[in-house]
Parts: C-alpha cells; sequence; structure tokens
C-alpha cells in the first residue's frame, strides 16, 4: 500500500459522508438545521475531493473520475458512513462517532511525513471540530431532552455502535505506511475518542450501547446493500451526462 | 423540535476588528448555545464576519411605527442640532 492508497480510504469516508448528509437538504428539522448539515457535506466533499484527487493521481483519473466512475467494490469507505440516515437522532449518534474519530485522525494525520496528507488534514481538523461540536450539542439536547427525545437518542446510538470498530479496526497491510509516518494507526486513536465520546454521553444521560461490532469489510470493497442503492443513485447523473458541470 | 417551540434570536456580526456588531437578520434556535451556532452557519459562511452576537429577540424592545411621528419629526426642523449650524472663529478652523 502507498499514500495514493491510504488517501481512497480516507477521502471515500469523507465522500460518502458527505452524500448521505446531504439527503436532509429539503427534509431536515428546521431550516437552520438544514443549512448546518449542508455546511458539514459540503466540508467533507471538500476534503473528499482533495483526497481523491491525491489517490487518483497514479492513474491519471480525476476527482470527478474517482468519486462517480468507479465500481461499488472499488469503495474503501467504512460501512458507517454508507448506512441510510434513519432519523434526526441517528444522524446526530453517527456524526458524533464519525466526527469525533476524524478529529483524532486528521489531527494525527496533521503531523504526517506526506506533505499532501498533512496539509489536507491540518486544514480539515478545524472543520471536524465544528462538526464533532454540532453532534455533541444536539447529542446533549436530546439526551438530556425530554423522555422521548432521550429514548430516540439512545435508539440513534444503539443504530450505529456496530459499525464504530472498523473506523479503528487494524489493517495490516497500513503498517509500512505507519513506520514511515504516512498514516496513523486507527488503532491508535481508540482512547482519546472514547474519552471525547463517553464525556459526552455521560453529561447527555445516555448508555453506551452494549451491542456487538459488526463484521465491517468496507476497507476491502465489501459493501452493505445499502450502499449498492446510494452508488447507484450517487453516480446516475454522471453516467447520463459524462463530464456535466455547471 | 418544531420552529414553534423555539425562540427568535436576532443576530449581529461583526465584520472586522474595529467595526460595530451590525444587525443581519434572525433565526430560530432552542438555546442561546445553539442560535450562536445557527449564526455562524446561516452568516458567516462567506467570511463575513470575526465576531458574532445573539440577542433573544423578545429582550428587544423597539418603538412603534405609531409613535413615528412624535418620535422622529420633531428633529426634522431643528438644524441648531448639527454641529454644522455653528459658525466657528478662524482660529478654531482646524479644530
Amino acid at each position: 500500500m502507498n499514500a495514493h492508497e491510504y488517501a481512497l480510504a480516507l477521502g471515500d469516508d469523507a465522500l460518502i459522508a458527505s452524500q448521505r448528509l446531504s439527503e436532509w437538504v429539503t427534509k431536515a428539522p428546521s431550516l437552520e438545521e438544514e443549512v448546518a448539515l449542508a455546511n458539514i457535506a459540503l466540508d467533507l466533499l471538500g476534503q473528499a475531493r482533495a483526497l481523491l484527487a491525491y489517490a487518483g493521481e497514479p492513474n491519471g483519473l480525476d476527482e470527478d473520475a474517482m468519486a462517480y466512475r468507479r465500481a461499488p467494490e472499488e469503495y474503501r469507505c467504512a460501512h458507517l458512513v454508507e448506512r441510510q440516515i434513519g432519523d434526526f437522532a441517528v444522524t446526530t449518534a453517527r456524526l458524533l462517532v464519525f466526527s469525533a474519530y476524524q478529529y483524532e485522525l486528521y489531527t494525527h494525520l496533521s503531523a504526517s511525513t506526506d506533505p499532501l496528507l498533512a496539509g489536507v488534514a491540518g486544514k480539515a481538523v478545524k472543520e471536524v471540530a465544528y462538526h464533532r461540536d454540532h453532534a455533541a450539542q444536539w447529542t446533549l439536547r436530546l439526551g438530556d431532552g425530554t423522555e422521548s427525545s432521550n429514548r430516540r437518542m439512545q435508539n440513534g446510538l444503539y443504530v450505529v455502535w456496530p459499525d464504530v470498530a472498523e473506523l479503528f479496526a487494524p489493517r495490516r497491510e497500513l503498517a509500512p505506511l505507519i513506520d514511515a509516518g504516512i498514516a496513523v494507526d486507527p488503532a491508535a486513536l481508540t482512547a482519546q475518542w472514547t474519552t471525547f465520546v463517553m464525556a459526552i454521553l455521560a453529561q447527555a444521560g445516555l448508555d453506551e450501547p452494549g451491542v456487538a461490532p459488526a463484521p465491517g469489510g468496507g476497507r476491502d470493497g465489501v459493501h452493505t446493500p445499502e450502499f449498492a442503492d446510494l452508488h447507484v443513485e450517487m453516480t446516475s447523473l454522471h453516467l447520463a451526462h459524462p463530464g456535466a458541470s455547471w | 423540535m418544531s420552529e414553534a417551540t423555539e425562540p427568535l434570536w436576532e443576530v449581529f456580526v461583526r465584520a472586522r476588528r474595529g467595526l460595530n456588531h451590525t444587525h443581519v437578520g434572525s433565526l430560530h434556535a432552542p438555546d442561546a448555545t445553539m442560535a450562536l451556532r445557527n449564526a455562524r452557519d446561516l452568516f458567516t459562511r462567506r467570511q463575513e464576519g470575526v465576531s458574532v452576537w445573539v440577542v433573544p429577540a423578545a429582550a428587544i424592545t423597539a418603538s412603534s411605527p405609531e409613535e413615528k411621528d412624535s418620535f422622529f419629526d420633531p428633529a426634522a426642523d431643528k438644524v441648531y442640532r448639527h454641529p454644522t449650524f455653528y459658525q466657528l472663529p478662524a482660529e478654531v478652523d482646524h479644530l
């Protein structure tokens, strides 16, 4: 594995998370929240553009080709980001665990020996700090809100929790890149992530879901049925109008 | 989470250091912390500001349109309230 292949998984996480969050546009609980989620989605899309352009460089593929012209099994995103958005509590729970992961990842990656990865991470860490705060604010309000909002927020955590482990799963093929200071060891991020997320859950009156981790497989190109639907929709415009732009 | 239950907030943005906070609009939010974040997302997306205030709309006491005549018209014919009305001695021209 090289730095470009490493960037592929990071870029796919950002791309697919962005695509899913965009589904809230026209459907969010309030206009204010809709703009907030769209902003976050656009931040993630910006990260995806830089990372996917880098990933496609050795093969002469631009960011659009990387984002829209690959077969489903060529994507390397984690299952967490490809799931259906669910209700607002599920989206909030997913954004909390994902942005908290990205925050730790980019914080460490900004010291990468690969200048492009370090640059993207250095810029993105400020963005995901805000995403993480946004999700944390809603987790606190829903968890510490009414009986109904607490129940739904707790359910949101149950829905997303099995997919969290895949983010931190050790990957043997990363070892040379970690040794070279290019990549971040995902397993090494667990402690700080846990500290942050557990503090929010405790403050919100929510419990850590006692559910077993799902098998994962996204990093190897094995995806959920939900991803297949997402992929069809996401790539349809590019298939119908190759090279479309505005 | 319907907007009906979320109070209205007025948003003030300072564009640059040294300038005043200027009213830019209003939004709904459940509390002050979320109002500030919503304001950031709605009104400073294009680098419009370096500082944001949010104020509960209910905390603002506004003059009413019916009072417009008695409030503002009496100032119309009082030119002596403008400094330019006064002739200054030549010695203080560059005051």
